[in-house]
């Protein structure tokens, strides 16, 4: 009976424990986004982030969706061959891409080197006093290290997924003309007719809010690291996992906002 | 006739970290132009008192007036002000590693013209203004160029110092100046804090555990023990106090009323 109690009461604290953070965390966002409208504004460290982000993450990005791209044309094939529904195969390639594939790899992939980094970056400011040292310096830290990287992860990402969804496409054209002999007229033709504005659209929302979210889990878990090189380690492990469950999870909640019907 | 308010005020600060009371009612008057060094083994509480003057702490009890207006009643917006008359040396010297020496140097003076407490400077002029700095602490301002990563502990120090006193404080606080330097080093730091807070006329607190630091750099020394200001006294009186656990600890004594936890 004893037991059955304590397994209740922890798992109790563990609901309690992750409300406590989900609240934390909607604050910390909350705050660092009232920055955005009231001066001083960092456009220098916002210029900063939005290289870090945008134009650093380009061949990652870009490689991964090249072969996604690729592996998905490829992958159709040998199921839609079975069928003679390799007409399909362009319609498959430029869907997958443009409403998953694209946002939710170009994020992981953000996930993993831009809020490792970030996390590590201002983790690392946090135990050696330079946060405090900002403070003593007139200057808001969340203000200077927070709010421009929050903006800079909602206006890069989008960008990233646009060159992702090209070249994801770009992936599955290639697979299909140069590996399976595909007539390249035709499959540009039906990709072209299976290209809808909403399924892009939707793509780069889901990028602004996937860029926003990652960079705040970097952001968060760094500004309250503790305990020197250790604490810093466990904040960039904290902030790359956290940001990639959130991120999945978010994909399935506006897929199932845009797309359920 | 000289002012006889205390620049600085502390009545029964009064900190806590969980079950750890770490200050326990500290008083201290530090008068203006003067330096008072806090003196103390590790973990007393002398960083967090440090903090919570410049309220990046917040203390659990008690005031702490600066020109008699008691700032832990601020807003954050209401201590910008007296934000901007205060600089601050850290221990590790707190440098911001994305930033050049001279961008570092002239980070403050940036700030405080974004906030409207200063002239704005054209990147040229703080560059300048970063060199003369740097010579005031002694060093070339060629140095400025460089990344912090490239300096070593000393020169961190003193790149630190030069940030502190960029914008011609009136308080100016050290964070255990001399900590990870050698003799020489340290006494060269110390040299430089006396005469940057003489200079300036700032008021001065520094906390360290080096006695001859402490010596050098004050007016007058305080030991905190067990959460009090339990001693002060002129720095010529460090290692004839008195008082038993001053004694102790300026000795380096095993033996006497502090009981150190070796973890046996």
């Amino acid at each position: 009976m004893n037991g059955i109690l304590d397994f209740v009461a922890g798992l109790g604290r563990a609901v309690l424990d992750m409300v406590r953070m989900a609240g934390k965390v909607a604050l910390f966002g909350a705050v660092a986004l009232s920055h955005v409208v009231r001066p001083p504004f960092y456009w220098r460290t916002l210029w900063g982030s939005l290289v870090e982000i945008g134009y650093f993450s380009l061949p990652v990005v870009a490689l991964t969706a090249l072969f996604s791209g690729g592996v998905i044309a490829l992958q159709s094939y040998t199921g839609f061959a079975q069928y003679h529904a390799q007409n399909a195969i362009a319609g498959i390639v430029i869907l997958a891409v443009t409403r998953e594939l694209g946002p939710v790899l170009a994020g992981l992939m953000v996930a993993g080197r831009v809020g490792a980094a970030m996390s590590a970056e201002i983790g690392t400011m946090r135990v050696t006093d330079q946060i405090d040292a900002l403070t003593t310096l007139s200057t808001n830290p969340m203000k200077y290290l927070v709010t421009p990287r929050l903006v800079a992860g909602t206006l890069a990402l989008p960008f990233l997924v646009l060159i992702a969804d090209i070249l994801g496409v770009l992936g599955g054209f290639t697979v299909c003309v140069m590996k399976l002999d595909f007539s390249a007229s035709a499959y540009i033709a039906a990709t072209i007719a299976s290209l809808k504005v909403m399924d892009v659209t939707v793509g780069l929302v889901k990028a602004a809010i996937f860029g926003f979210l990652i960079t705040l889990m970097g952001c968060y878990h760094g500004y309250h690291s503790r305990g020197g090189a250790e604490g810093v380690g466990a904040a960039t492990t904290a902030a790359v996992v956290a940001a990639s469950i959130l991120l999945l999870t978010f994909d399935y909640l506006l897929t199932d906002v845009f797309f359920s019907q | 006739m000289t002012d006889p308010t205390p620049k600085i005020r502390i009545r029964g600060l009064k900190k806590a970290f969980g079950p750890k009371v770490v200050l326990d009612g500290v008083d201290l008057d530090v008068m203006g132009g003067t330096s008072f060094v806090v003196i103390g083994g590790s973990g007393t509480g002398k960083s967090v008192l440090l903090r919570c003057i410049l309220g990046l702490i917040t203390p659990d009890a008690g005031s702490i007036e600066i020109d008699g207006v008691d700032v832990t009643t601020l807003t954050p917006r209401q201590r910008e002000p007296y934000m901007a008359r205060i600089g601050m040396l850290f221990q590790n010297g707190a440098l911001f590693d994305s930033l050049s020496v001279w961008e570092n140097v002239t980070f403050g003076l940036t700030a405080a013209a974004r906030m409207g407490h200063g002239p704005r400077l054209t990147r040229a002029q703080s560059r300048a203004r970063a060199g003369e700095l740097l010579e005031q602490v002694g060093m070339d301002p060629a140095v400025g160029a460089l990344s912090p990563a490239e300096l070593s502990g000393g020169m961190q120090k003193r790149v630190g110092l030069a940030r502190a006193i960029a914008a011609r404080p009136e308080i100016l606080f050290f964070d255990e100046p001399t900590t990870g330097l050698d003799p020489i080093m340290g006494a060269v730091i110390d040299g430089l804090i006396a005469d940057c807070v003489r200079k300036l006329g700032s008021t001065a607190i520094a906390i360290t555990h080096d006695m001859a630091s402490a010596q050098r750099i004050g007016d007058r020394v305080g030991m905190l023990y067990e959460g009090r200001l339990i001693w002060q006294g002129l720095p010529s009186t460090l290692f004839d106090s008195g008082n038993p656990v001053v004694d102790q600890f300026t000795h380096g004594r095993r033996e006497g009323p502090i009981k150190v936890d070796v973890g046996k």
